[in-house]
């Protein structure tokens, strides 16, 4: 099989196709050629090595979800269980049953849409296929509402993948994080179906208006509307609350994070910061309810009431800060520009989610709008350095390193 | 064009496409953002601008060898202005509700950088003839891409066409709405109009390679 494949390689060279056909080729395994010219690294992560790590670390919020897909649709129409049990409840073939046929169907267009656009922009442009959308191609599932149209998914694809990375020059060369140029692109056109009580649990758009009617409200979105919400803090922590697909499983997501922090993948540094920004801004509002500077019947003060740690289990802050901030293309590259970064993350995130009047959310626009600064961040750490680094030079008295040095300098001199 | 030589007839084509004022010279984009969202709105604007830009260059290459050219400036406001206003109180006279839709971006053709372009780098040293010419051929450029921005907006946007239900009803789910079809809401916010002139400018560059600048 690999021998078969580095002949055909070699047979469809220079063809117009090549590049779709590389693509697949290196995809399996390792190419049988090696650089010949030049200083270059060995290493056993390539791009794709990296990219299915992140994969790998998805893996179990997409499980997740399409479990929660099932238990939130039959929790909305039995009623939730009183006395909660994961394996009689939560682990069921049914919920499954429900979960694979809504989910996977999001799945399959994602990848199927972008990597089509990758391979034609790949063929028409004579370059290489990259690899970046394969996660993007998975995040993108994770982070809509169960039932998002899978037309308007399709639209959105290519439109994030056109407008959001190959007009910039492909994978690499992005401004924007692709998968939430996706999902804010989703957002803006189609609002009805990204935000409100119905879009969370499945089914539930076909049945309202009837007898049958159910919905489920996010954590986020009762708290919006001024109401205490009725699940526990183990429900959000473990997941089993509506939500976008992956990103209600705080402790799935925590796993993910460590296993790309320990395959020194996602910079923890990003990680780390933008928890402490949005802990930050979390604090700041519980301090400014508890001064009682915010009269109780302000319409954000319920959101701003809530306990600033819990800001990090419900919603998308703890799946975006793990999987979207982290992004190696669009963040900051700057070791203090990492921090800077992640923390305004963080702090703007829940800035947003709480002022906000439309949509309880703000992880990807404070996310998108830190892609944007990361650049200028870089350059002024950068900047920042350069001027430290040259102070030292002018104060630095510079001597020989050893005596022989020395030495020979002064019989140069001599 | 029997009826104008070749370099003439050059005044009025080249800005519709290779040397056109929005897609190549980038100017006049905030109007070509702000009033996009109705294809109705982008003609009434186009037509406005030809009617300014014409006008105002004729004026200004009438007047071009008796302007001082330390007030030059100045006085291409007044004369623009003084046609702003002409537009602008025949638009509130026949056609209310479209200068209610237009609002300030009529007034603010005053400030549409092509037409002072225009008298600055054409009408203020060529004979008045050929600044009409000029005149209308660059404001046919600046409001054909009006128009395309306008249609795509307006059809994916709302899902209508000069007003008319193209698509069918989305409340009564005729037409396409009656297979799960639903208005694009991203087509009618301005950042919308940013990424479709985008697009032209990517496609007209791709066809004519000639037009890249170079990096």
């Amino acid at each position: 099989m690999k021998d078969k494949l580095h002949q055909l390689k070699l047979k469809y060279q220079g063809t117009k196709m090549a590049p779709a056909f590389n693509a697949l080729h290196t995809f399996l395994y390792t190419p049988n050629e090696t650089t010949h010219s030049g200083a270059h690294v060995r290493s056993a992560d390539d791009l794709k090595r990296t990219m299915n790590t992140v994969i790998m670390a998805l893996v179990p919020c997409l499980l997740f979800g399409m479990f929660n897909a099932g238990y939130q649709h039959y929790s909305a129409i039995n009623g939730f269980p009183e006395n909660f049990s994961l394996f009689e409840h939560f682990l069921t073939w049914e919920n499954f049953l429900v979960g694979i046929p809504t989910i996977l169907p999001l799945v399959i267009v994602s990848y199927g849409v972008g990597l089509a656009i990758e391979f034609l922009f790949a063929v028409i442009k004579g370059h290489e296929v990259e690899e970046g959308y394969l996660v993007t191609g998975m995040l993108v599932p994770l982070i809509i509402p169960v039932d998002t149209p899978l037309w308007m998914l399709a639209i959105a694809v290519a439109f994030g993948v056109v407008i959001g990375k190959e007009v910039f020059g492909g994978t690499g060369m992005n401004i924007l994080n692709p998968a939430l140029t996706i999902r804010a692109f989703l957002f803006f056109a189609y609002p009805t179906w990204m935000s409100g009580d119905k879009v969370w649990v499945h089914e539930a758009v076909e049945r309202a208006g009837t007898a049958d009617a159910i919905s489920g409200e996010t954590v986020l979105g009762s708290l919006a509307a001024g109401s205490e919400p009725t699940f526990s803090l183990a429900d959000m922590f473990y997941g089993f609350i509506p939500g976008s697909v992956g990103e209600t499983s705080t402790l799935l997501i925590l796993l993910g994070a460590l296993f790309l922090i320990f395959s020194k993948i996602a910079s923890w540094r990003i990680m780390v910061s933008a928890v402490l920004g949005s802990l930050a801004m979390g604090l700041i509002f519980n301090g400014v309810v508890d001064a009682g500077w915010l009269p109780t019947y302000s319409k954000f003060y319920t959101l701003m009431s809530f306990p600033y740690w819990q800001h990090l289990l419900v919603g998308g802050l703890a799946f975006g800060i793990v999987f979207m901030a982290t992004d190696p293309v669009t963040g900051s590259q700057t070791n203090k520009g990492k921090w800077i970064y992640g923390f305004l993350i963080g702090f703007l995130s829940v800035m947003i989610r709480v002022f906000n009047p439309g949509y309880p959310e703000g992880v990807f626009l404070a996310i998108l709008l830190m892609n944007v600064f990361a650049p200028t961040i870089d350059h002024y750490v950068v900047r920042g350095n350069i001027k430290k680094r040259l102070k030292r030079l002018k104060t630095a008295t510079i001597y020989p390193k050893s005596s022989d040095e020395v030495d020979s300098l002064k019989t140069e001199t001599a | 064009m029997g009826l104008l030589s070749k370099k003439d007839a050059n005044l009025i084509l080249d800005p519709l496409a290779d040397n056109n004022p929005i897609t190549i010279q980038v100017l006049g984009i905030c109007s070509a953002l702000a009033i996009t969202a109705e294809l109705k709105a982008s003609v009434v604007m186009a037509l406005s601008v030809l009617f300014v830009l014409s006008m105002g260059n004729v004026v200004i290459s009438l007047l071009r060898n008796v302007i001082p050219s330390k007030i030059r400036i100045i006085v291409q406001l007044v004369v623009v202005a003084a046609l702003v206003i002409i537009v602008d109180q025949v638009l509130k006279a026949f056609a209310y509700e479209l200068s209610k839709t237009l609002s300030v971006f009529v007034g603010l053709i005053i400030t549409n950088c092509i037409i002072m372009g225009r008298f600055e780098a054409f009408a203020l040293g060529n004979t008045p003839g050929k600044a009409f010419l000029d005149g209308i051929g660059n404001a046919l450029g600046y409001g054909i891409i009006l128009v395309i921005v306008g249609f795509f907006r307006e059809l994916l946007g709302s899902g209508t066409l000069f007003g008319f239900k193209v698509l069918g009803d989305p409340v009564t789910k005729t037409g396409l709405y009656s297979i799960g079809y639903e208005n694009n809401g991203f087509m009618i916010i301005p950042p919308a109009a940013l990424i479709v002139v985008g697009i032209i400018i990517w496609v007209q560059r791709s066809r004519n390679r000639e037009l890249i600048e170079e990096a």
